[in-house]
């Protein structure tokens, strides 16, 4: 599994991740990026997910918010090809796969939505209304 | 084609591109071509034979909120490009294409004369 926390406490966390990419110790789960590859973003009113993700059914995917962590599993099968063909090249993932991805402190877990267009997967993760900034009026 | 159009097309051609994953395979009448292409609509999807050579270019249209800022970019560019060369006997005029959930599909035929027949060994 694919873990990378990806919403630093502060800016220690940061430079300390940094500095281990530089240093090049190998992780224990590998140096390859997971898969799939994701983006993520945040607007003040949710956290945007996007799992590049091809060759999938929607219903393949398994989703979960579970303790302020966004998890993405499912498995993509392999192409199956005709008898008597040959493989010239084979570069696409067929496997299981899993990836997760922890989430603010705001999010309202129960207000996740998800969707899948041209490949890709969107989880879109709603935070709470509190967290968002409001303007304080001065008396 | 006036000169503008070439460099734009040449601009075009050396800008920054991801390489979609491809499986391919051959079979007797023809070879199939897989391309991972996640995050690119049908319309923004070009495909063309230019002599030999097979272009599968695609440009990613990601509907992400205006508002968003980004904080984790794992694909950070906005299109995929891959060139194939065309052997000889694989006829491309006849290339047929499906697109699905972010997967092309190329089936690229053999030239009729090219496909492989069987020659069956005689016991002398």
């Amino acid at each position: 599994m694919h873990y990378r926390g990806i919403f630093h406490r502060n800016l220690f966390s940061e430079l300390e991740q940094l500095q281990r990419e530089f240093d090049g110790s190998p992780s224990i789960r590998g140096a390859a990026p997971g898969y799939p590859a994701m983006n993520v973003g945040t607007t003040p009113k949710s956290v945007e997910v996007y799992a590049f993700a091809p060759g999938m059914a929607p219903e393949e995917f398994d989703v979960q918010v579970e303790n302020g962590v966004l998890t993405i599993s499912g498995e993509r099968k392999n192409i199956v090809p005709p008898e008597r063909a040959t493989i010239h090249i084979g570069e696409h993932f067929s496997e299981r796969f899993r990836r997760a991805v922890s989430l603010p402190d705001d999010i309202e877990p129960n207000s996740t939505t998800a969707s899948y267009r041209d490949g890709v997967l969107h989880v879109c993760v709603a935070r709470r209304e509190a967290a968002q900034s409001r303007r304080i009026p001065v008396q | 084609m006036n000169e503008k159009d070439i460099k734009r097309e040449n601009a075009s051609e050396e800008s920054a591109a991801m390489r979609p994953a491809v499986n391919v395979v051959e079979d007797a009448t023809g070879i199939t071509l897989y391309a991972d292409l996640p995050g690119v609509p049908k319309d923004k999807l070009s495909i063309h034979v230019e002599g030999d050579n097979l272009i599968l270019e695609g440009e990613l249209e990601i509907n992400s909120p205006p508002n968003m800022e980004a904080i984790h970019a794992e694909v950070d560019l906005s299109r995929y490009r891959r060139v194939f060369t065309l052997s000889r006997e694989l006829d491309g005029d006849k290339v047929s294409a499906g697109f699905r959930h972010g997967v092309l599909e190329l089936r690229i035929p053999k030239a009729e004369h090219a496909q492989s027949r069987r020659i069956v060994v005689q016991a002398t």
